[in-house]
């Protein structure tokens, strides 16, 4: 729109321009009044699924003292969970084989969650184990039969029968449970969920005492209003102080519809740094929302997540940097004049 | 705000295969001289060729006076201005300031009024600028009533460089709206930081009903380098879609006019929805 500029190099650096909004940098103190006046909360836990939802969907094999230096920068960010890796059989999901040495190698700052993924008892023992020392773990149901078969190849029902083992267990060593629902919005397979079945799987998790519910929009195709519609369901059955949204941006729809669990009261939300991670089901097409981009909407409404936004910026690059990729993050791309590091 | 300059067939048949999709305006040229756009030279050929279709507006916009009158003798009926809520933006890009700017249109304006022709006028930097940085919405409002006052029968508020947040657009139309009826405010949202389809959901839930998008997000951002600018029209009709709001487009056929000019441009889309749904 208008006419293009003559005086590009007279603009603000990136630094002064967003250093000056108190949209980056030192999460800013924001009026409590203002947010809490719009409704929304004043603080919102981010959960950090990079160097596991997000590698584990990068088609390289990040070798693991990569994965381990990736971590450890988050964890100097201010991110309250980091979701470290997962134990699953590395004949499954070759990326996840370090799962131990992972486990082992990251620092564990104090204040920061590093939960693991744990789909069946016997990865629960072995990420518990002394070797791994696991304090947290989660386990990932659906909303879709054809999903969990294709995925898992059991039904829902077959899977939450081994879900309730793994809490049983972890029950017994006090070892909080976190519960992911997985096409809360949609499903490649079987189109259309409707929200009650989502409220019910969530129940069910939420039930065999999982502390929290992720309700993850795996293929991204979630837009406000079916965002509201799932929400409103689920808020039916599990305090609104118990649950996640997991959004992709497959279609460009994640921040909004992010915005719209937030406004109905939604306080945890997960996101991949530099939205590492692609779609398995939409070739080419992005996965998980990017952890810059979410910080920068949620700092400019003024509500706390205690990450420095810089510091995920900067971490987002080295990631990026070491696959040799472009980063998904738009912040990112606005802000370092190069754009692609190749 | 593409690089590469577009053969006017090109042009032509994108408008023509936009014209198709239920879109109600597009945008089609600027009446500005070619030494300082280039792209947008073959203005008259452009206006000209293209099919205009019963029910869809073409604005087009008009710098000057000078402008105003090529575009009526090439056949528009519609026009826009341009003007900004920051002085050092205005200054650098028209060597003005924002009250001179405005003076300026006031010949536009009169045209227009003596020739029955609506004129739209666009706001820039609504939620920041690249010079100055912070904008008060105070400042918005200001020109926007301005503008308004002068005639324009709609309003469009830019966030030029895409820096705007939901808090911030919030902040903004709540003190736009006191000045100027909801009724003639759109939004014109960049995807630069990747806030758009957010901030234009907000401006939806304050009574906004006019959206500007574009085209397989076409248009870079000449303010941070290889980011990019224009949110997808594609993007923002599958939000509003799934939101249950009627726009009368046809997003396959939208889809398909994205591929059509990426092809033509030879790069790749900048919408999602149009990414997600490629086979290939």
């Amino acid at each position: 729109m208008g006419t293009v500029p003559s005086a590009l190099k007279h603009c603000l650096s990136y630094q002064h321009l967003l250093k000056e909004q108190l949209w980056i940098g030192e999460p800013a103190a924001p009026p409590p009044a203002e947010s809490q006046a719009s409704g929304l909360p004043e603080y919102i836990k981010i959960v950090e699924v990079g160097p596991r939802d997000g590698l584990q969907n990068e088609k390289v094999i990040v070798p693991t003292d990569i994965k381990i230096e990736l971590i450890n920068r988050l964890s100097k960010t201010g991110l309250p969970a980091i979701e470290v890796t997962s134990f699953v059989s590395s004949k499954w999901v070759p990326q996840m084989a370090d799962h131990k040495e992972v486990m082992r190698g990251i620092e564990r700052h104090p204040g920061v969650q590093y939960p693991v993924l744990t789909p069946n008892l016997q990865g629960f023992h072995s990420a518990v184990s002394i070797a791994a020392g696991a304090t947290e773990v989660s386990v990932f149901g659906a909303a879709s039969e054809s999903f969990s078969k294709m995925n898992i190849n059991c039904s829902i029902e077959e899977s939450i029968e081994k879900f309730e083992e793994i809490a049983k267990s972890a029950r017994n060593m006090d070892i909080p449970v976190r519960g992911y629902v997985s096409c809360a919005l949609g499903c490649p397979y079987e189109g259309n969920i409707i929200p009650a079945k989502v409220a019910e799987v969530s129940k069910r998790l939420y039930s065999m005492g999982c502390y929290e519910i992720s309700l993850g929009d795996t293929i991204g195709v979630g837009t406000p209003g079916s965002m509201k519609r799932m929400l409103e369901a689920v808020m039916k059955e599990i305090p609104l102080s118990a649950l996640a949204v997991h959004c992709h941006d497959t279609y460009g729809q994640a921040l909004a519809n992010i915005l719209t669990a937030i406004q109905m009261g939604v306080a945890v939300v997960d996101s991949s740094v530099a939205g590492l991670g692609g779609c398995p089901y939409a070739k080419g097409a992005t996965g998980n929302v990017a952890t810059e981009d979410v910080i920068y909407m949620l700092n400019g409404l003024g509500i706390n997540t205690g990450v420095n936004l810089y510091t995920v910026m900067e971490t987002g690059n080295f990631i990026c940097t070491a696959l040799n990729k472009k980063t998904n993050s738009k912040v990112a791309q606005a802000s370092f004049n190069t754009g692609t590091i190749h | 705000n593409e690089k590469n300059v577009v053969p006017t067939a090109v042009k032509i048949n994108l408008i023509n295969m936009l014209s198709e999709t239920g879109l109600q305006v597009i945008e089609a040229t600027s009446f500005v001289s070619p030494k300082w756009v280039p792209q947008m030279a073959d203005h008259t050929e452009v206006m000209q060729g293209i099919n205009k279709l019963p029910g869809i507006s073409y604005p087009v916009l008009t710098p000057n006076l000078k402008g105003f009158q090529a575009a009526v003798a090439a056949g528009a009926k519609e026009v826009s201005i341009f003007g900004a809520a920051s002085e050092l933006f205005t200054k650098k890009n028209i060597n003005c300031s924002i009250e001179e700017s405005l003076e300026r249109f006031d010949e536009v304006m009169a045209a227009a009024r003596a020739a029955s022709i609506p004129v739209r006028g666009y706001v820039s930097c609504v939620l920041g600028c690249p010079y100055e940085g912070k904008i008060s919405a105070a400042k918005v409002a200001e020109v926007s009533k301005k503008m308004y006052s002068m005639g324009c029968y709609e309003i469009s508020l830019g966030d030029t460089i895409g820096i705007g947040t939901p808090g911030s657009m919030k902040e903004m139309l709540t003190a736009v709206m006191k000045e100027v009826p909801v009724g003639a405010l759109a939004v014109h949202c960049h995807d630069t930081y990747g806030q758009a389809l957010a901030n234009i959901l907000v401006a939806l839930q304050m009574g906004v009903s006019v959206v500007d998008a574009s085209v397989a997000g076409l248009g870079g951002c000449p303010y941070a380098q290889g980011a990019s600018g224009n949110v997808a029209t594609e993007d923002l009709v599958y939000m509003l879609n799934g939101l249950g709001i009627h726009t009368g487009v046809d997003l396959q056929k939208l889809m398909d006019t994205g591929t059509f000019i990426c092809n033509a441009l030879n790069r790749r889309t900048n919408s999602k929805v149009s990414q997600a749904s490629c086979r290939l």
